[in-house]
């Protein structure tokens, strides 16, 4: 069974964000494994009003394209431009240099802890 | 582990020992990537890669008149193929729709060897059963009892030689030395002779070797740890689809269909119209007098190479369209069969079907990418070519 960070929590659609203000969103690892090396991403701009559970972006793999779920509503502050730039970050570092953007937080979709994730996932 | 239906390779235990990514692919269970997708593209383009291609179908064909039935069965003409020779060549339904493309070895004097696509295995086996009759020609499947393994790459040859060993009594007459594009010998690995082939679907040179299961694992890690001082690494479907589609390499259900004659696939060479058996008569294979009629007329669309200026990949289906004002999409003139980010060029290609009119190298098109418009423009194939 894989790790996860335990300060995290996780979306069912493989996001992760932090409990910090305003909070950080990425996907797992689990999310970067499945889709092979990413190429591209498309990230919701800054200032936009997200919805938890709704798709707010893509990722782009060699292989595939995945939808961006985000797991909170709220309203989005940065978003990783390096990344952008670098889509290989986040198979690289998933959970540290690959994370994808930042949001003012007004509301949760059903987040799971690490160990409910890792069981999600098992 | 996983529960699955699909045929497991003789080498599955290797892919998962090795903590492949499997997926199902013609009905098996096959490797889609080891570590990472771009890592094992590169590989093959700089060093070397091994594949497991053992989903793939093989069928023996033997007998006096093993030629002369391919000739009837398939669009080329085998009869003229010399021994220890190998052809690409297509299998085509009487109105001309591609069964499935195929490479054939001549292994002997009446003795052939058909290699198909996993997932056409049962149709082209069936098929050549059906046009058997009347010819003193045995089809026989053998792929349950041989296994593929694929090394591909500059550094192929070199890792090739750490393995196998050539013998005269079975290499055909052939030296390693001299073994051309599309040739092969029998070759020795340990006791057992194994049939290599200078072939592949990589756009690099390298070689296709088939084994008896029982050897399968034995010769798979004997190409790993030979391999590792060269750079090798095992690559799964993934980079070998990026790079047969760099190498502007068809693939069937993509580029290929029942739907589709070889003539629309720029492939029109493999169609051998003017075959003639040993008394100097016509070859009246199947699929001859429709392909006959498409050979002069102009087809409705064009197999053509697409290179994106932007960083978004076109996608198989995708709607090719004229590039319309401000972005957006003008009216649609073809389709992706087949696209990916090309690790080799930095940006994206597909191929596409597209109608004659916008075919031409040059032409600025664009892929509707989920609903906006990626440029792309119509370029030569292959996209890449070994230096």
């Amino acid at each position: 069974m894989a790790d996860f960070p335990a300060n995290l929590r996780y979306s069912v659609e493989h996001e992760w964000i932090d409990g910090a203000s305003p909070a950080t969103v990425g996907v797992t690892s689990v999310a970067a494994d499945a889709l092979g090396d990413v190429v591209y991403l498309e990230l919701p701009e800054v200032g936009a009003t997200i919805e938890a559970g709704t798709v707010v972006g893509e990722i782009e793999s060699t292989k595939s394209v995945s939808e961006l779920y985000s797991p909170v509503s709220g309203t989005v502050v940065e978003v990783n431009t390096a990344a952008v730039d670098d889509p290989a970050v986040v198979n690289a570092d998933p959970f540290g240099a690959g994370w994808l953007f930042k949001v003012e937080v007004s509301g949760e979709g059903q987040l799971l802890s690490a160990e409910e994730y890792a069981q999600h996932t098992a | 582990m996983t529960e699955t239906s699909e045929t497991l390779s003789p080498l599955h235990d290797e892919h998962v020992a090795l903590g492949a990514n499997l997926t199902e692919f013609g009905g098996w269970l096959m490797p889609l990537r080891y570590s990472s997708d771009l890592a094992e593209h590169q590989a093959v383009r700089q060093a070397a890669g091994l594949f497991d291609l053992s989903h793939m179908g093989g069928i023996s064909v033997t007998g006096p008149d093993a030629g002369a039935f391919l000739d009837h069965a398939l669009v080329g003409n085998l009869s003229g193929l010399a021994v220890m020779r190998a052809r690409y060549t297509m299998i085509c339904a009487a109105d001309g729709g591609v069964l499935d493309d195929l490479i054939v070895y001549h292994v002997a004097p009446g003795e052939y060897f058909v290699v198909a696509n996993a997932a056409n295995a049962a149709t082209v086996l069936v098929a050549l059963l059906e046009r058997a009759a009347g010819f003193d020609a045995q089809v026989r499947d053998i792929s349950a009892s041989q296994a593929l393994i694929a090394v591909q790459g500059p550094r192929a040859e070199e890792i090739l030689r750490a393995v196998l060993v050539e013998d005269d009594e079975i290499s055909g007459g052939t030296a390693l030395d001299d073994l051309r594009y599309y040739a092969c010998l029998g070759m020795r690995f340990g006791d057992e002779t194994v049939l290599v082939g200078r072939t592949g679907y990589t756009g690099e040179d390298g070689f296709e070797v088939w084994v008896d299961v029982p050897h399968a694992v034995a010769l798979w890690r004997a190409f790993l740890a030979a391999g590792e001082p060269y750079g090798l690494v095992p690559a799964g479907l993934s980079a070998r689809d990026s790079l047969r589609l760099e190498a502007g390499m068809p693939l069937y259900g993509h580029e290929l269909d029942t739907t589709t004659t070889p003539f629309e696939a720029g492939l029109g060479r493999v169609v051998r119209l003017d075959k003639t058996s040993d008394d100097g008569t016509p070859v009246e294979f199947v699929g001859r007098e429709a392909l006959a009629a498409r050979k002069d007329s102009a087809p409705a669309r064009v197999l053509v190479g697409l290179r994106g200026t932007g960083r978004r990949p076109a996608r198989a289906g995708y709607p090719v369209v004229r590039p319309g004002a401000d972005g957006a999409a003008g009216p649609q003139v073809g389709t992706v069969t087949s696209g990916a980010p090309s690790p080799t060029l930095g940006s994206p290609v597909a191929m596409a079907y597209v109608t004659p009119e916008v075919s031409a190298e040059g032409t600025e098109l664009a892929v509707d990418v989920r609903g906006r418009a990626e440029p792309f423009v119509v370029v030569a194939l292959p996209f890449y070519r070994r230096g």
